[in-house]
């Protein structure tokens, strides 16, 4: 992974210090709330309902196993012994006190880590593929390119002002595993007829109160113009994007009410007048991908026999194996999930001996190296088979191992209510009693691939849009209610959720909800997934049950 | 009347136009539409002009006035609006301009580092007497990822 340099160094050390001189200025009441709201969400810091929130950045969800140590450290000392992992990879703690803040940062900064950008009106960590490096379907690597645009986005001086958030993601693979089509950009790499490798651009995808796919605006782009047509991109955005009303200053607002015609000329023709001004060399690229050569594999790796004896004569290892590891690109090795998911636990939380407990694992058996999920889940992308079966037991010892990885309880949640000042309802609470209804592990593996996102509030942050299931929290006069939406996707063939129908009470969620697993488990026709039969007969079906006693 | 010019605080002559009457001697800032409605008998006078560029403002619009301006000022009229940055961009990297450019109105010294960035090299905060922290702001960063106009 990448390795900070002094310059790195530097700018995340002066960057604690700048922060900790405008904290110590709001506290002096030199700043007004006004005035240091906008530099303190650049630091991922929001004030939440009972104490500030603070957002630390997970650099395309990749980390290692000291830097997990260091969260461990920071959840114990400052916070409630626990954090929380988010849909953009990064990672949240509820409890900071805000003149400990600074000290936090200093902390992270020790680590090469840092919350630059991971909130505001400006570009957000960027965010990737968790197989990436190692997953067969693989044109590229995407990790060098989201490390270049790491760092130009860091602290642009032009674009950190923006209308709105912007958020920016990379994919490298045949399946999008990075919902690159709900970004402001979405870039995937791509081979030309030529076998060149270069970039599609996407824009003008996202989520949130009007959720959108993005539009390809370059079917094709040479390497070298990346950050060049980045940059036109931005440029336009900045300077035409609305700032009048803060739920159309998205850049997808913008191309809709531009025309994508005229907004795809309009970054033509910006890039034209720039694109050699700013160009990324091959020699900058090569020295970026040697941060990301493959680790050290054992050779012998696939001659391991005694996992296969493990999967004949354990079943609840074979099953772990199954819905909890994905294929490796080298023979002998395999991409290890970690469910944060178990029942009763909020999704995507981890407590400071976790934490630290993980850390330890990925030094014993997958050198070093944690991965972060867009689904609140870890990744272990580089166990052997040999070692499978011992980290099964450790990991199902820790609770890490709930074989339920991409179905229908391996729910994408927000804090909703409980944490987020923003929330309209609870998330956490239904996403548990849903667990907990679904608590047959046949019956949940029988259903097959199901992706439930649930968010508390029109902000969307658990996508729960593109969930095939969605579910939203929103208010009626002082109670919550939730919306259900079918059919929605963040893969290749990404699709906006249907809605079901009226929203239902808070304590008929579940009953809604495992009405129309069953109506899924009684007509779907065989091998036939949820979301397959979703686009095959409508949402009708599922509207009939789910309402029939309404 | 003080502001900071090219990293020093400095005694400041210019005179902000906000309206046509009475333009008067010396070196005037005055508004886009001043410009364009005065522009002969402006650029005529004796002293120095300026213009005054709003976020809604186009940078192309005022193209054509650059060789005759000595300073152009980017007034924010609230905190930090991210087109100003843009609008210096364009300046210093479009339209090759080399006289002052001058951030007024509502900013902070902690956007200061990133304006001079961008080309701005005069600031004139309406939100503080005290330029020193404006002055201070200009070191916030002593490094870089991404090139810029500085």
């Amino acid at each position: 992974m990448y390795q900070y340099n002094e310059i790195d160094q530097k700018l995340v050390d002066e960057r604690v210090a700048q922060f900790r001189r405008q904290t110590e200025r709001f506290l002096k009441g030199e700043l007004s709330a006004d005035q240091f709201r906008p530099l303190r969400l650049r630091n991922g810091l929001y004030i939440q309902t009972h104490a500030p929130m603070l957002r630390i950045a997970g650099p395309y969800g990749l980390l290692n196993s000291t830097q997990f140590r260091k969260l461990a450290h920071i959840a114990r000392k400052y916070d409630k012994g626990y954090c929380h992992f988010t849909t953009r990879q990064n990672i949240q703690f509820n409890w900071p006190k805000l003149e400990e803040v600074p000290d936090i940062l200093a902390e992270l900064a020790s680590v090469q880590m840092h919350a630059i950008q991971t909130s505001g009106n400006c570009m957000r960590n960027t965010t990737s593929d968790h197989l990436a490096g190692v997953c067969l379907d693989e044109i590229e690597d995407p990790r060098p390119y989201c490390e270049i645009i790491r760092q130009w986005t860091t602290l642009h001086p032009e674009f950190d002002y923006l209308p709105r958030k912007f958020k920016i993601a990379v994919s490298g693979a045949i399946n999008d595993r990075a919902a690159t089509q709900l970004h402001d950009i979405g870039v995937h790499i791509v081979r030309n007829e030529a076998g060149e490798t270069g970039f599609r651009i996407l824009a003008g995808g996202g989520l949130g109160r009007t959720p959108m796919i993005g539009h390809v605006i370059r079917p094709f782009l040479e390497k070298k113009y990346l950050l060049s047509y980045l940059e036109a991109i931005l440029r336009i955005y900045n300077l035409y994007g609305r700032r009048d009303n803060k739920y159309k200053a998205r850049i997808k607002i913008l191309i809709k009410e531009t025309g994508l015609e005229e907004f795809t000329r309009q970054v033509e023709e910006e890039w034209r007048l720039t694109k050699e001004s700013l160009i990324l060399t091959e020699e900058r690229i090569n020295t970026i991908k040697a941060f990301f050569t493959p680790p050290p594999y054992d050779e012998i790796a696939d001659r391991d026999e005694s996992f296969t004896q493990h999967l004949q004569n354990n079943p609840a290892f074979a099953t772990w194996f199954k819905y909890n590891t994905a294929d490796h690109k080298v023979s002998g090795y395999r991409a290890v999930f970690l469910s944060l998911k178990a029942p009763d636990v909020p999704p995507g939380d981890m407590t400071d001996a976790e934490l630290d407990a993980v850390a330890d694992l990925a030094d014993s058996y997958n050198f070093g190296e944690i991965r972060v999920t867009h689904r609140q889940n870890l990744v272990f992308a580089d166990v052997k088979h040999a070692d499978l079966f011992s980290l099964w037991q450790k990991l199902s010892e820790l609770k890490l191992a709930t074989p339920n990885v991409g179905m229908v309880t391996d729910i994408i949640c927000c804090p909703g209510l409980d944490f987020c000042s923003l929330a309209n309802a609870g998330s956490i609470g239904v996403a548990r009693e849903i667990n907990q209804a679904l608590d047959d592990m046949d019956y949940i593996h029988d259903i097959g691939e199901l992706k439930i996102n649930m968010s508390g509030c029109m902000n969307g942050c658990a996508h729960q849009s593109v969930g095939h299931i969605g579910i939203l929290g929103v208010d009626k006069k002082g109670t919550e209610w939730y919306q259900i939406t079918l059919g929605g996707s963040s893969d290749n063939e990404a699709a906006i959720g249907e809605r079901l129908g009226p929203a239902v009470a808070k304590n008929e969620v579940t009953k809604a909800i495992t009405t129309i697993l069953d109506v899924y488990v009684k007509q779907r026709l065989e091998e036939e997934s949820f979301l397959a039969m979703v686009k095959r007969v409508g949402i009708d079906p599922f509207k009939e049950q789910v309402y029939a006693n309404h | 009347m003080q502001i900071i010019k090219d990293n020093l605080i400095m005694n400041d002559t210019w005179r902000y136009i906000l309206d046509d009457t009475g333009i008067g001697e010396g070196d005037v800032i005055v508004s886009l539409s001043i410009l364009k409605e005065s522009g002969e008998t402006l650029l005529n006078r004796k002293g120095k002009l300026g213009i005054r560029i709003l976020p809604d403002d186009s940078v192309a619009s005022v193209a054509g006035y650059l060789p005759h301006l000595t300073l152009v000022e980017l007034y924010f009229p609230e905190l930090a609006d991210g087109r100003l940055f843009s609008h210096a961009w364009l300046l210093r990297n479009r339209y090759h301009y080399p006289g002052e450019i001058r951030a007024t109105g509502d900013f902070l010294p902690d956007q200061v580092f990133y304006l001079s960035r961008v080309g701005v090299n005069s600031f004139h905060p309406e939100n503080t007497q005290d330029l020193s922290a404006t002055l201070a702001g200009l070191n916030d960063f002593s490094v870089n990822y991404q090139p810029s106009v500085n």
